[in-house]
């Protein structure tokens, strides 16, 4: 690929001249990137072309904000955690707890290690969510792929989902020749999504081409879906409404499963090692790719002076029911797990599970105006 | 089966596309194109993903594509050219010449009535030669555009005396003046811009310069290694030239060991393939509430060779009867021929308009000659 070329070409200027301005910058690659990485690592590139300066370019154009750090920088292939290995360790250390290069990461799709999960009050619990990532292996990622990398991997996952019966039985939607009928239904479902207008995607060039070869499968029940080629290569998600979290995290093991099974038959495998597990675009995502999450009435809890530090403690993040970036409505919280690497999906779900139990617990004693002090749980 | 089946595997879909690349590129020149690279590594993906990024406007036909540096003009030329010809009214690169004249003696009649046209101003671009253009440039080619130029604009002289203002640096008391004098140019939002890389890395290497006096403006960085503008209230055309061929003639550049991009086919070299030629832009803000709203107005100005603006700009609405006017053509017309055109153009609308003041009819002029 000619971006070899180019990068050679600016091999000629110093790294002084080179060396991005980030004196306004609050990201994770802001923070780790030294001038003696940045000289290190220019001149290196992967097989298919994508230099540091791919890498880093999200995160030089958004500066970050004083309060969220992002991480401000994207992969575009897998041997992208090996070629800058020296800048990527610190940031997934920094951005995952402190994972370390010699640390190894726990993958367990096996739903029936799940303790409980199916007694998520539904006065509370409206609905449950399990969602991931899944970068396929042989192909470049979003930032990078081209339009005939990006369509054969549409093809790929046609193919697969096409093969799936009994529960995981349904259609795919390309994003560019559905019906108008089509596409409203998905909208009113909740299911479609959008090009993406967040700098911290474009300017990583995920939108490039939009809409070509970017689509939406889903199941009959509107339970599972899969999205193709948006920030990744597959996101997918299970979901239902209620509290039976154990439901749908059974339904997301098995029906992941099955996918995998297919995409391995024609030696297209998941990108995934024993390090950093699945590999994603964002290295936020990476180990699991794994969000589970409720969207739950916590109107008096959230409210509670010790309510950040008991969601800290029981390793969980709150949005807005809109997803990342979102205000909460009504007192409706969207609540997930903190963590991606260095657990499995098992105890991910778990913290899910046993925490939300834990706060729609406390929620109905604030209701019956008692204290929770005795409840607040320790660190996990 | 998708279309694209049938095709070369990274051909763009381009059935939902109006713009000047996607009406030339067919598969068989991408096919011949898509595996060049310029000496600096710039690919034809690149310089059309714009156009692919955005399919245009059924009314409004965008370019559509990109140079990434002075060599992409001959590297793709086989789409470059048929583009340049559809978009410079059949200017043919391949037998014509450009000519450039920046002698602005020769303007006559270039002080217009001050009772309608508000302000004048005329704008172009140049590129330094040797570093690629904001498409491809990497930060230390963006920094030393920047160097070159910001060096060579501390010779100007007399009315000429200006200084620089770095986007990185400037105070807020400096910024909050460069503002309140409409000076200060933003990050570039549109996504023509974005999705051709031109906002990568912002501020870093951006500013601006002007004089002491205000009157003449130049942008680094910004969508040109840089813009070129000479501009003042009221009616003056022929001082706003005279002082912008005066600034563009000083030999500040060259005396530096640098050279403007630019050759004979194709005149000056900037980013978009619209802007070749002259690159120039000359008009005026001029009040025609009534001849405006004649049915005959779009075609007088097309007659005229004139496009009208609202006064934010390209994309905005006229306000209160105010237009900006200004020449069609860059491309296949001399800086001295476009300027007259204009000011000719413009002193016919405002007879037009105190025609129509005085419940007189007006006529619709016979078209400018065009060589398609």
């Amino acid at each position: 690929m000619t971006k070899n070329c180019h990068n050679d070409y600016k091999m000629k200027f110093t790294t002084d001249e080179e060396f991005p301005d980030l004196s306004q910058h609050n990201n994770h690659m802001a923070k780790a990137l030294t001038k003696e990485i940045y000289e290190k690592l220019r001149g290196k590139s992967t097989p298919s072309g994508f230099t540091l300066d791919d890498v880093i370019q999200t995160g030089v154009d958004n500066p970050g904000h004083p309060f969220i750090m992002t991480v401000g920088c994207v992969v575009g292939d897998g041997e992208c955690y090996e070629v800058f290995k020296d800048l990527l360790d610190i940031v997934i250390c920094d951005r995952h707890s402190g994972y370390k290069p010699t640390d190894k990461h726990r993958t367990d799709l096996n739903y029936e290690n799940l303790k409980g999960g199916d007694d998520l009050d539904p006065n509370y619990v409206l609905s449950s969510r399990v969602r991931t990532g899944r970068s396929i292996k042989g192909f470049t990622l979003p930032p990078h792929n081209s339009r005939g990398e990006r369509r054969a991997i549409e093809k790929l996952s046609i193919e697969a989902l096409a093969s799936l019966e009994g529960e995981f039985k349904g259609k795919y939607y390309p994003l560019d020749g559905m019906t108008d009928a089509e596409q409203e239904q998905l909208i009113a479902d909740h299911f479609l999504f959008d090009k993406p207008v967040s700098p911290l995607l474009t300017c990583a060039g995920m939108a490039r081409d939009w809409p070509d070869a970017r689509g939406i499968w889903h199941n009959e029940n509107k339970t599972f879906l899969v999205w193709v080629n948006e920030e990744d290569h597959l996101r997918v998600i299970s979901m239902q409404k209620g509290g039976n979290m154990k439901e749908v995290f059974r339904r997301f093991c098995v029906g992941l499963q099955k996918i995998e099974a297919i995409f391995m038959k024609h030696d297209h495998g998941f990108m995934w090692n024993e390090h950093l597990g699945y590999l994603l675009t964002c290295p936020s995502n990476l180990g699991t790719g794994l969000r589970g999450g409720v969207h739950v009435k916590l109107p008096k809890l959230s409210t509670h002076a010790k309510f950040e530090e008991i969601l800290t403690r029981l390793r969980l993040q709150k949005r807005g029911t809109g997803g990342v970036d979102t205000a909460s409505v009504g007192g409706v919280f969207d609540i997930s797990n903190a963590d991606r690497l260095g657990s499995s999906e098992v105890e991910q779900v778990q913290l899910v599970v046993d925490g939300v139990k834990l706060m729609v617990e406390m929620e109905k004693k604030l209701e019956k105006g008692e204290s929770i002090d005795g409840m607040i749980p320790a660190q996990k | 089966l998708p279309f694209h089946f049938l095709l070369n595997a990274e051909y763009p879909d381009l059935r939902k596309h109006n713009n000047c690349m996607a009406s030339n590129l067919t598969p068989a020149i991408y096919a011949k194109l898509c595996d060049k690279a310029t000496p600096n590594g710039y690919t034809l993906d690149q310089a059309i993903q714009t156009g692919v990024d955005n399919p245009g406007h059924p009314f409004i036909k965008t370019v559509g594509m990109v140079a990434g540096d002075e060599e992409s003009y001959e590297v793709f030329g086989d789409l470059i050219n048929p583009v340049i010809k559809e978009r410079h009214n059949g200017y043919d690169p391949l037998n014509m010449k450009h000519p450039t004249d920046l002698d602005s003696s020769k303007i006559h009649s270039g002080l217009f009535d001050e009772r309608y046209v508000l302000s004048s101003r005329v704008r172009t671009g140049r590129s330094i030669r040797g570093l690629s253009l904001p498409p491809a440039c990497s930060r230390a080619e963006r920094r030393e555009v920047e160097r070159v130029v910001v060096d060579a604009l501390a010779g100007l002289k007399g009315d000429l005396t200006g200084r620089y203002y770095s986007l990185t640096q400037m105070t807020e008391k400096e910024q909050q003046q460069l503002i309140d004098d409409h000076f200060l140019f933003d990050k570039p939002v549109s996504p023509l811009l974005t999705c051709a890389g031109m906002a990568r890395d912002w501020p870093d290497g951006r500013g601006i310069w002007h004089n002491n006096e205000k009157t003449f403006l130049i942008w680094v960085n910004e969508e040109d290694h840089t813009r070129v503008i000479s501009m003042e209230k009221g009616g003056n055309m022929k001082r706003v030239f005279d002082r912008f061929c005066k600034g563009l003639k000083e030999r500040l550049i060259q005396e530096r060991g640098w050279e403007f991009m630019w050759n004979e086919r194709l005149g000056y070299i900037l980013t978009c393939p619209s802007n070749l030629g002259t690159g120039l832009r000359a008009g005026v803000h001029v009040k025609l509430p009534l001849l405006s709203k004649d049915p005959r107005f779009s075609k007088i100005l097309d007659n005229l060779r004139l496009q009208k603006r609202g006064t934010g700009g390209v994309d905005t609405a006229a306000v209160g009867g105010v237009f900006d006017i200004s020449n069609l053509d860059r491309l296949g017309h001399s800086e001295v021929q476009l300027v007259q055109t204009v000011i000719d153009g413009v002193n016919y609308l405002i007879e037009c308009e105190k025609k129509l003041e005085k419940g007189q009819d007006i006529k619709v002029p016979p078209p400018i000659k065009q060589f398609k």
